[in-house]
């Protein structure tokens, strides 16, 4: 079997002189847990890259630690999240945008760019049942203030001021309602808004994708809150349905998977005890760093290191940090523990959600490098160690009547 | 020689995203992200040409990038560095109560530095928590 010499295998404890030493995984799960153990609110994010199995044997080590549990989301569709809650989500799967939908609008996002196979899989060019005629048979609206390679893809390039979604949004319901607008809005001609309108209007089946393009800027929550109710305000006159571009391969999965745990998709604050507390802006990674409220860091399967504002990262790493990842990144390489894991989808099995929330199964495509655990086998193991640390019980493995690595001693079903 | 405030956007491209899938400490992902693309009527007004390094100040930080020709149209007025470990040097981390950072649509001022030297994704997230020990 072929192995990759440039992927780490033993993990790594940063010395008092500021090297890297490999240290054996017993040690790497004992400073793990002991770290977990003595923070008062340690900070456990990423997870875009593991597996849901992964994703729930964190969940029971966070609910241990007392931690915040977050996820990629949190610097990226979580406004959406928030819009969600208030406004509802009436969406569908990416089979039915490729059956049916006949008008695709892109809103800050940049699928040609950012989702490379989305266009050919669902949503320009593919032959679906109601879309025999693929590309030709439908109509593509870009929304983004530079003429990105998708912009240059569509029928109609809205070319919006940086910023000013919020009025476009705005815009294009009041003429949908009949109503009269400015000359300009947004920056854009009204004959090309009410153009706009009426291909919405007058499709079939109107599919809006939305991006960063909403979330990373001015308003947030709000154009998104405001892209939902275009939604409902289309489906008076024809047929319309909206969905978030999440990125990174299982990014969809710790909203499921953490919402049949603690009942909340991101920003799960369990360091009350009793319950789960969610609260965006105050249990939210980055709110939370540069307040300086947690006294632990562990970064999985995502880079805080290179994606976090820099400001962010210098705060987390006043305190322990801990980086779980198959590979070097920029977390890794300023953490203070770094520990190898094998790779969810490649040479690790597991389900994942897709961004229409569909999950699909994952076979392992390469054996895994001899040694290296899963992350499920790791926070399993990890867990277990704070339990024997804390005299308990490690009540949630004797659950799991399907533990993968060979130690379960206490399987309640056998 | 002039100091220009612009409107910056950072966000994904597909020369970063596959960069950065062969590593944040590969050439390639240095070539991709320590850029910033600004119109040529911009670089007009900032007195430079293409492929100057320019200093990006924002108001939670400063980096080093060197200016490009937008390689997707980009009209007079914002800048655009892909997201990476650049980007994040100035990105500011107010979060409107949200969570999420202001990665797109904050002011930074932009002038000319024909003399600084681009700094690699490892010397600045390093060097930013004190671990930098120099080398490549």
């Amino acid at each position: 079997m072929p192995t990759d010499p440039t992927r780490p295998r033993i993990p790594r404890k940063r010395q008092p002189d500021g090297s890297m030493k490999e240290i054996p995984y017993e040690e790497a799960i004992d400073y793990f847990a002991k770290t977990l153990l003595a923070a008062k609110k340690p900070l456990i994010y990423g997870f875009g890259s593991t597996n849901c199995e992964g994703m729930s044997a964190v969940g029971r080590i966070a609910e241990k630690a007392g931690a915040v549990l977050d996820n990629c989301a949190t610097i990226c569709h979580g406004p959406s999240f928030l819009a969600m809650f208030d406004n509802g989500y009436p969406s569908c799967t990416l089979g039915e945008a490729k059956n049916r939908a006949d008008v695709v609008v892109f809103w800050g996002c940049n699928p040609m760019h950012a989702h490379p196979r989305h266009t050919s899989r669902y949503s320009i060019f593919p032959r679906g049942y109601f879309t025999g005629k693929g590309q030709m048979q439908r109509t593509v609206i870009s929304v983004d203030p530079r003429e990105t390679d998708t912009a240059k893809l569509a029928d109609v390039h809205l070319m919006l001021d940086q910023g000013h979604d919020y009025e476009l949004f705005n815009a294009l319901r009041t003429v949908l309602r009949g109503h009269d607008i400015p000359d300009k809005v947004a920056g854009i001609d009204k004959e090309t808004i009410i153009k706009s309108a009426e291909i919405m209007k007058k499709a079939k089946f109107c599919m809006i994708f939305f991006g960063m393009g909403c979330t990373h800027t001015d308003g947030r929550n709000h154009n998104v809150d405001h892209a939902i109710s275009l939604v409902r305000d289309l489906n008076e006159h024809s047929k319309c349905s909206i969905m978030a571009m999440r990125g990174h391969y299982n990014i969809a999965g710790p909203g499921q998977v953490w919402s049949w745990q603690f009942g909340f998709p991101y920003c799960i604050d369990l360091s009350k005890g009793t319950h789960a507390h969610m609260n965006p802006g105050e249990t939210s990674s980055i709110d939370l760093a540069m307040r300086d409220e947690v006294d632990c860091f562990v970064n999985v399967g995502a880079e805080a290191g290179a994606h976090f504002p820099i400001q962010a990262v210098q705060h987390l790493k006043k305190h322990p940090f801990i980086a779980v990842d198959p590979n070097f990144c920029m977390a890794s390489e300023i953490a203070d523990l770094h520990i190898p894991v094998r790779i969810a989808g490649v040479d690790e099995p597991g389900v994942v959600y897709r961004m229409d929330n569909v999950p699909i199964q994952f076979k392992a495509v390469l054996k895994g490098l001899p040694g290296v655990p899963s992350d499920e086998e790791l926070f399993d193991k990890v867990y277990e160690r704070m339990c024997e640390l804390s005299n308990c019980a490690p009540i949630w493995l004797s659950a799991k009547e399907d533990r993968k690595y060979p130690h379960n001693t206490n399987p309640v079903v056998s | 020689m002039a100091k220009v405030i612009m409107n910056m956007i950072t966000q994904r491209s597909i020369e970063e995203g596959a960069a950065m899938e062969q590593g944040k400490t590969n050439p390639n992902y240095f070539e991709a992200c320590s850029i910033c693309e600004i119109n040529p009527e911009d670089m007009k007004r900032l007195g430079i040409w293409k492929n100057t390094n320019v200093r990006v100040t924002s108001e939670s930080g400063s980096v080093i990038v060197k200016a490009i020709e937008p390689s997707q149209y980009c009209p007079p007025g914002p800048a655009h560095i892909r997201q990476g470990v650049w980007a994040n040097q100035v990105v500011p981390p107010r979060t409107q109560s949200t969570g999420t950072p202001q990665y797109s649509g904050f002011p930074v001022t932009i002038e000319p530095a024909m003399d600084e030297k681009l700094k690699t994704a490892l010397e600045l997230v390093q060097g930013s928590v004190g671990l930098w020990k120099g080398g490549k």
